[in-house]
């Protein structure tokens, strides 16, 4: 029996890559009965501006809903977390004990917001950014102007916070463990761009700083005590340590899911215990962890909001599709972010990069176009205000051409070569999550 | 074997009424060496790439693809405009980046919305007068009674130009733009005719552009001349007398034919112009689709810096790169059933006005004006009938378009 026939496919995560992926079926004829199930009250949201116009006042939280591109006609089920995964019987549990047959599954339950591992982590006035609520809760603190804001972890989203906190006026202090921010993502080498536009903006940027706990007074946190011993002083604290998953529901049922994600095929079809695939559960979006063949087939997760997209979509295509139909989802991940004034655009992976070149603009003026290379091949690109030449870049990177891969552009200078400037991967022991290199919005 | 003569098919004015037979047998090797060592690019993706790639550059029309005659002096005159201001002041079509991106921002920060919506009801009234001159006649030559005046006097207002120096300019308008054609025949005259025009109209753009610093007036030339502040220059007089020849010669003859080939496309769709007589409203969605269908520019000429792979083809270093517009706008890879004049085209994106860095400065003030004219012609023409087609084509082929297109009417509605 064809899948098209099925009576009935559950979307368990109802965001970005669940409301894609049920269009998807919808737009490729599926007509059966579709349920989405979310564990948030709210319809699909967008994620992006809460970090960005929602902090900064320009947006309310609750406007940020996803238009439906195509009519879903879904049954939903919202404030209801999947609790419970039966395989063999091909059921899911609710929180509410509600039992769901499905013939197909698409798990899109993304990700959340890594929480702070020491103590205080629940103090009043420690903030985290995943979802409307949080968004929503963050910005009615800082429209009470607090005194010193405090972000921890220099990635996407605490740099995006600590710009819009500056834009507020607020005094801001944004910590994190490497030399400059966005070294994970992007490397030392651009991550100072970013240390001199925050430095010019007045945050003030404490490399090399490790947060042990934090402390309160009155019952509100107070300050952030360091491992060295130091101390800084805040009533309002952002973590921004990245995502990770809750997966122990699929965990359970004997798929391959940690906190790293939900291991898939290349067809996105999650993978067993046994080493094959279900044919019935489907994963994408933050929590699936697939062999892209653009990375030499290793298992990786794309957080970012075009592969949510995307790979809904490609999930929902071999969904319908038969046995011997089934599609490997290739894809090469992009991501953007605004911050402190300026627009980074990137594509490709800078995992293991090990040479860049700045090859349109100039670090100095702030705005340049600068590409990443592995072992001699272009992997990414990444355009601080500067990303006209993009696309003929990001056909670079897909064919793997060498390394740097365009020399004879009207507007390049001679081009130099530097090391990016990664820092080394996290010890075991620092971290029980072995994905936070792959993590780019950490 | 992919034939490598394509191209001087396209070029030949014989072919000028139906160029899109060609285009198709050119699609079929989406980058294809010509003879004479030229790339044709023809397919949708592949022009999408290339406008996208930094290693293709505007700033010289490659010497082969320079009309030559044998006679240097002749050579020189057959290229006046690139040719009297290649040395000097290069308008920013020709330019590359970072130079093209200087100027073109001070451009940009003039025509603004603003401005440009400004100056819908004047197109309209000198619609409505145009047409009113052809009262009492049974027939309309499109050409000379409405696309051809039309662009002139509205870059006039633009720029602010007097009214009193408006028919000067339509004259040297006329010159200049024939003098662009790059396979028209000139005459001793005419070469004359054509350099004296280039040295009036700088001379007369330099005397303005003091004028307006003087007296800075509401509009562009004022704008752009305005003195800069510090550390912040504005543009030297030399580009701007550039940049100002630029938009009346770019702003002319392109949105001539968009008006010319859109009026014969209504006529030769009569459901169409009765929907856009009904329904003003549709005039946007068919003036993409005209962009798409019937573009006023069908290619457009740069240089490969360095060698470019592409759809497995490697454009040498070097080699003239011909970007052919129109054919990508028929290009059955990216719209469904693309020779069919289709309006209601959901996703409609067509190079009618280029792409990548040097898309048309002008496009929002050229949709205006064929909106504004189309819509008036369809309402006031009474009983409109094409007097011949294919209409009579001027000799270019890249911005193509009929030489004259004579409408045979019973009467002009109010
Ligand atoms: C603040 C912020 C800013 C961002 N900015 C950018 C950006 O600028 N550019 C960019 O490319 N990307 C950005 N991203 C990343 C992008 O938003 C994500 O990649 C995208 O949201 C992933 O979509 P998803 O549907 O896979 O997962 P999610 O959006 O995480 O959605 C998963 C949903 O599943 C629900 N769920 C989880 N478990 C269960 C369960 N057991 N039962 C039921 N429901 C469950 C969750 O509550 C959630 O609603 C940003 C993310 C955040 C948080
Ligand atoms: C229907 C009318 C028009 C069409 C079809 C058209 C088409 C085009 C095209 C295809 C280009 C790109 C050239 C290239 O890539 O090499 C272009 C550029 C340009 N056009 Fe237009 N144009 C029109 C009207 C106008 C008008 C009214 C103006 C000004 C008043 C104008 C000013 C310009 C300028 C200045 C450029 C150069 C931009 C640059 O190099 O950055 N155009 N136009």
């Amino acid at each position: 029996m064809s899948a098209v026939d099925d009576p009935s496919i559950v979307i368990v995560g109802a965001s970005l890559a669940g409301l894609r992926g049920a269009e998807a079926l919808r737009d490729s004829g599926y007509t059966g009965p579709l349920t989405i199930v979310g564990d948030e009250p709210y319809r699909p949201y967008d994620r992006p501006p809460l970090s960005k116009h929602v902090l900064a006042g320009d947006l309310r939280a609750e406007a940020t809903e996803l238009p439906q591109l195509t009519a879903v006609r879904a049954q939903w089920r919202l404030g209801q977390a999947a609790v419970a995964l039966d395989r063999a019987g091909r059921t899911i549990r609710l929180a509410d004990d509600t039992v769901l047959p499905y013939r197909s599954l698409l798990v899109t339950t993304g990700a959340r917001a890594r929480p702070f591992p020491g103590a205080g982590a629940g103090l009043p006035g420690v903030h985290t950014i995943r979802g409307r609520d949080d968004a929503a809760a963050l910005r009615s603190a800082l429209a009470e102007k607090p005194r010193r804001v405090l972000i921890v972890g220099g990635g996407l989203i605490g740099c995006e916070a600590a710009s819009c906190c500056r834009d507020l006026g607020l005094s801001v202090t944004l910590v994190d463990p490497n030399p400059t921010p966005l070294a994970r993502v992007l490397g030392m080498l651009v991550g100072n761009s970013v240390a001199v536009r925050m430095k010019d903006a007045g945050v003030s940027f404490r490399p090399h700083t490790h947060v042990k706990a934090f402390e309160s007074r009155n019952g509100k946190v107070a300050r952030a005590r360091l491992e060295d011993g130091g101390e800084i002083e805040a009533d309002l604290v952002i973590v921004a340590l990245g995502a990770e998953r809750d997966a122990r529901w699929l965990a359970k049922a004997g798929l391959l899911a940690d906190g790293g994600g939900l291991t898939c095929d290349a067809a996105c079809r999650a993978m067993t215990g046994e080493g094959a695939p279900d044919p019935h559960i489907y994963a994408a979006g933050d929590i699936a962890r697939w062999p892209n063949p653009l990375f030499g087939d290793r298992l990786r997760t794309v957080e970012h909001w075009g592969n949510a997209v995307e790979q809904a979509r490609h999930a929902a295509r071999n969904m319908l599709a038969g046995r011997d139909d089934q599609k490997a989802y290739a894809h090469l991940p992009a991501f953007w972010s605004s911050q402190f004034d300026v627009n980074i655009k990137a594509i490709g992976s800078t995992e293991g990069a090990d040479k860049i070149a700045i090859v349109h603009g100039s670090r100095t003026s702030g705005r340049f176009l600068a590409v990443y290379g592995r072992a001699g091949r272009t992997v990414a690109a990444v355009s601080f205000d500067e990303a006209r030449w993009l696309p003929a870049y990001e056909s670079q990177i897909a064919c793997g051409a060498p390394f740097p891969p365009i020399l004879d552009a009207t507007d390049q200078a001679p081009i130099d070569h530097f090391s990016p400037g990664f820092p080394a991967p996290r010890l075991a022991s620092e971290s029980a999550d072995t994905t936070e290199r792959e993590s780019i919005h950490a | 074997m992919p034939d490598d003569t394509l191209f001087s098919e396209v070029l030949d004015p014989r072919n000028r009424a139906d160029p899109y037979p060609i285009y198709k047998k050119l699609r079929e090797v989406p980058v294809s060496r010509q003879r004479d060592g030229a790339y044709v690019v023809s397919t949708h993706a592949a022009i999408r790439a290339l406008l996208f790639d930094p290693r293709l550059s505007s700033e010289d029309l490659p010497p082969s693809r320079r009309p030559r005659t044998g006679n240097p002096l002749r050579d020189w005159i057959l290229n006046p405009i690139k040719n009297r201001i290649a040395t000097s002041h290069r308008p920013l079509i020709f330019r590359d980046p970072p130079d093209h991106d200087t100027l073109r921002e001070f451009v940009m920060k003039e025509f603004t919305i603003h401005r440009v919506n400004g100056l819908h009801g004047r197109v309209g009234s000198l619609v409505d007068d145009l047409i009113e001159r052809c009262r009492g006649r049974d027939e309309v030559c499109l050409v000379e009674d409405l696309s051809y005046p039309l662009p002139v006097a509205v870059i006039c207002d633009l720029l602010g130009v007097p009214e009193k120096d408006e028919p000067q300019f339509q004259k040297w308008a006329t010159q200049l733009a024939t003098a662009l054609e790059p396979d028209a025949r000139h005459d001793e005259a005419s070469r004359h005719a054509t350099v004296a025009a280039f040295d009036e109209i700088s001379s007369y753009m330099r005397k303005l552009i003091r004028r307006k610093r003087r007296h800075p007036a509401d509009d562009m030339l004022s704008g752009l001349a305005k003195p800069g502040r510090e550390g912040n220059p504005s543009m030297g007089d030399i580009d701007l007398i550039s940049t100002a020849i630029l938009l009346l010669v770019a702003g002319h003859e392109t949105t001539v034919n968009l008006i010319t080939n859109g009026m014969l496309t209504l006529l030769r769709h009569p459901d169409e112009l009765k929907k856009l007589k009904a329904d003003p409203e549709r005039a946007p969605r068919l003036i993409e689709e005209l962009l798409r269908y019937e573009p006023p520019v069908h290619f457009r000429t740069r240089k490969a810096l360095g060698d470019i792979k592409i759809e497995g083809t490697t454009i040498p270093k070097g080699a003239p790169v011909i970007l052919l517009f129109a054919a990508g706008g028929r290009d059955p890879a990216r719209f469904s059933n693309p020779n069919r004049f289709f309006p209601d085209r959901e996703d409609n994106q067509h190079f009618g006005f280029g792409g990548g860095l040097h898309y048309c400065v002008g496009a929002p003030l050229a949709r205006i004006e064929a909106e504004v004219a189309l819509v008036a012609l369809c309402r006031r023409l009474v009983e409109p009938e094409l007097m011949a087609d294919p209409p009579p084509y001027r000799s270019g082929a890249s911005l193509r378009g009929p030489e004259s297109l004579g409408i045979r009417i019973s009467g002009i509605n109010r």
